[in-house]
């Protein structure tokens, strides 16, 4: 161990022009983060690993009709659409939780722009979280065909995908909000699965409320984009205000709250 | 170089960091000394841009810190050791934070060789790390941008005596190159023995102000009497200025025969007079902070 530094530049050297840090490199960190940690990565494994599962089931329990690549493949968007947001809550509540905002926000005292990072890492990851369903509702789809003749249609279209990485964008993007407004991992993860619960079986059981389900209760508003059918304008504006209530509100007090609030 | 305008915050009716002003220029290493809860880390996070003040204003390396467009390159910080995720390495920790500021990652290298983490240990997860071992990597982070300015919260805090012993060469080092340092602590022997000026605070405000040489050359006499009460009345009547110490001993601002006088002319009983020695910063601490509602950190 020594006591000498070998850096390259004396401290008392002229001051140099620094650039900030761009929103690319920023969400290339947040990634890694969402990542690094042994929540993280096994949340990730835990989620592929339940797609194989709902694609095997299938495999067995499905008419063979119904083993198709579109329906395996969009089942496996449901175990993604329940563990993935939990990544994105964690990616904000752990700064709090695990004190890191100390680190994080001295290194980048924008703090607009982490949470900004945040969401776009959100929204890659989102995109990316489709891929292994595709992939093991391919080998599915094989085994399925090979199986029976009746199965192992491989139609889908191009619009399906795009819904369905839709689906997952704005999943994740719940819980990133949720997390950004509550800032702590428990109460954040609890809410998350509990809120959204009553208020659907809410909205079920009082006769009043029906038809504020239909534009408020995301997983009402988000069930077309499973269909074939392009959506309608009606469609897409009521997953508008649904999106609107459960991710971009939480999402706008947070980050008033982030802004002014002490990091200690 | 940092610049501290009088600062301020208060928490409700509670002022925890009351109208603080002082300056680090480069090449000095400023101790910022206190008991705990005495406003330090408050003011370290309201000059990094983490606490809002209710009042006042910090430039650091000519800017609000806020403004800095890449902090980490221009000034290294270190204000928790314990804040960091357990379930990160701590190479990965460097790594982020390389990542973040843009330089390469032959400098996490670097680092984790400079503060003894290197090998076995960069792989553990900080969860497994000592304090110390936090505070190593703590400080490898504040030097990984290459900075011109250090602002390092108790960093000697959980560090072995040799360990204490290497970080006070390393910012020697730093400040003897040209760097600006502020260090704090309530370790006052370590501050003692690396800093070139001293900022004392006590219950939100500074309390003493100067060079180390300054300070200690006002540390005057103690003396210590069977009847303080009287000694203090007949001192101050001498035109004395006197300081009532934490153990009921006086530190009077005069040499040993003014006092010896007066206490002769009352005909006091005294149980101790001398100068007060060199490691007085102790003693001046004491003295300075005596009195001072010691507020629970927050």
């Amino acid at each position: 161990m020594t006591a000498t530094l070998t850096s390259t530049r004396a401290p008392s050297a002229p001051p140099q022009t620094f650039t900030r840090p761009s929103m690319v490199r920023l969400t290339g960190v947040e990634l890694r983060k969402m990542a690094d940690t042994r929540a993280g990565l096994w949340l990730m494994v835990i989620t592929a690993l339940i797609s194989v599962a709902v694609v095997a089931i299938q495999l067995f329990a499905a008419e063979p009709s119904a083993q198709t690549f579109k329906n395996m493949f969009q089942t496996t968007l449901f175990p993604t659409a329940i563990l993935l947001p939990v990544l994105g809550i964690l990616s904000v509540t752990s700064e709090w939780t695990q004190r890191t905002a100390l680190t994080t926000f001295a290194l980048t005292p924008q703090r607009q722009r982490i949470a900004g990072a945040k969401f776009l890492a959100a929204a890659v990851l989102g995109i990316l979280a489709v891929l292994p369903g595709l992939a093991v509702a391919a080998i599915g789809n094989v085994i399925a065909g090979s199986m029976d003749s009746a199965a192992g249609s491989w139609s889908f279209s191009g619009i399906l995908l795009g819904y369905a990485v839709l689906f997952s964008v704005i999943n994740i993007l719940f819980g990133i909000g949720f997390g950004m407004l509550f800032m702590n991992s428990a109460v954040a993860i609890v809410l998350y699965f509990v809120v959204p619960t009553i208020w659907s079986v809410l909205t079920q059981l009082v006769s009043g409320l029906k038809s504020t389900a239909d534009w408020l209760d995301l997983s009402v508003t988000s069930t077309p984009l499973f269909d074939d059918a392009a959506l309608s304008g009606g469609e897409w504006a009521k997953l508008a205000a649904s999106v609107g209530l459960w991710v971009v509100l939480p999402t706008a007090l947070g980050l008033a709250r982030l802004l002014k609030r002490e990091v200690s | 170089m940092i610049s501290v305008t009088s600062l301020t915050k208060r928490y409700g009716a509670h002022t925890a960091v009351n109208d603080v002003s002082f300056e680090c220029a480069p090449g000095t290493v400023t101790g910022f000394l206190g008991p705990n809860g005495a406003g330090k880390s408050t003011t370290m996070r309201m000059i990094t841009g983490l606490t809002p003040p209710t009042a006042g204003a910090s430039m650091v390396a000519g800017r609000p810190y806020r403004q800095l467009p890449n902090p980490a390159r221009e000034v290294g910080v270190l204000l928790d050791a314990s804040a960091q995720h357990p379930g990160r390495t701590g190479r990965e920790v460097l790594t982020l934070s390389a990542r973040t500021q843009g330089v390469g990652a032959a400098r996490v290298d670097e680092l984790l060789s400079l503060v003894g983490l290197a090998g076995p240990a960069e792989t553990r997860r900080v969860r497994g790390y000592s304090l110390g071992m936090r505070q190593r990597l703590g400080i490898a982070h504040a030097f990984l941008g290459d900075p011109r300015v250090l602002i390092l919260d108790e960093p000697a805090n959980g560090l072995d005596p040799e360990g204490i012993f290497w970080m006070r060469g390393l910012l020697r080092d730093f400040a003897d190159r040209g760097g600006t340092v502020l260090l704090s602590s309530h370790l006052l022997r370590e501050v003692e023995a690396v800093a070139d000026r001293l900022v004392v605070i006590g219950g939100g405000r500074i309390v003493a102000n100067g060079t180390k040489a300054e300070l200690l050359a006002a540390g005057g006499v103690r003396v210590r009497a069977l009847d303080p009460v009287t000694l203090r009345k007949a001192l101050e009547r001498a035109g004395l200025a006197v300081t009532a110490g934490a153990d009921g001993a006086l530190t009077v601002q005069a040499e040993a025969e003014e006092v010896g006088q007066v206490a002769a002319s009352i005909s006091a009983v005294l149980l101790e007079l001398r100068p007060v020695d060199t490691g007085g910063l102790e003693e001046l601490f004491l003295t300075l902070t005596a009195g001072e509602p010691k507020e629970t950190a927050r």
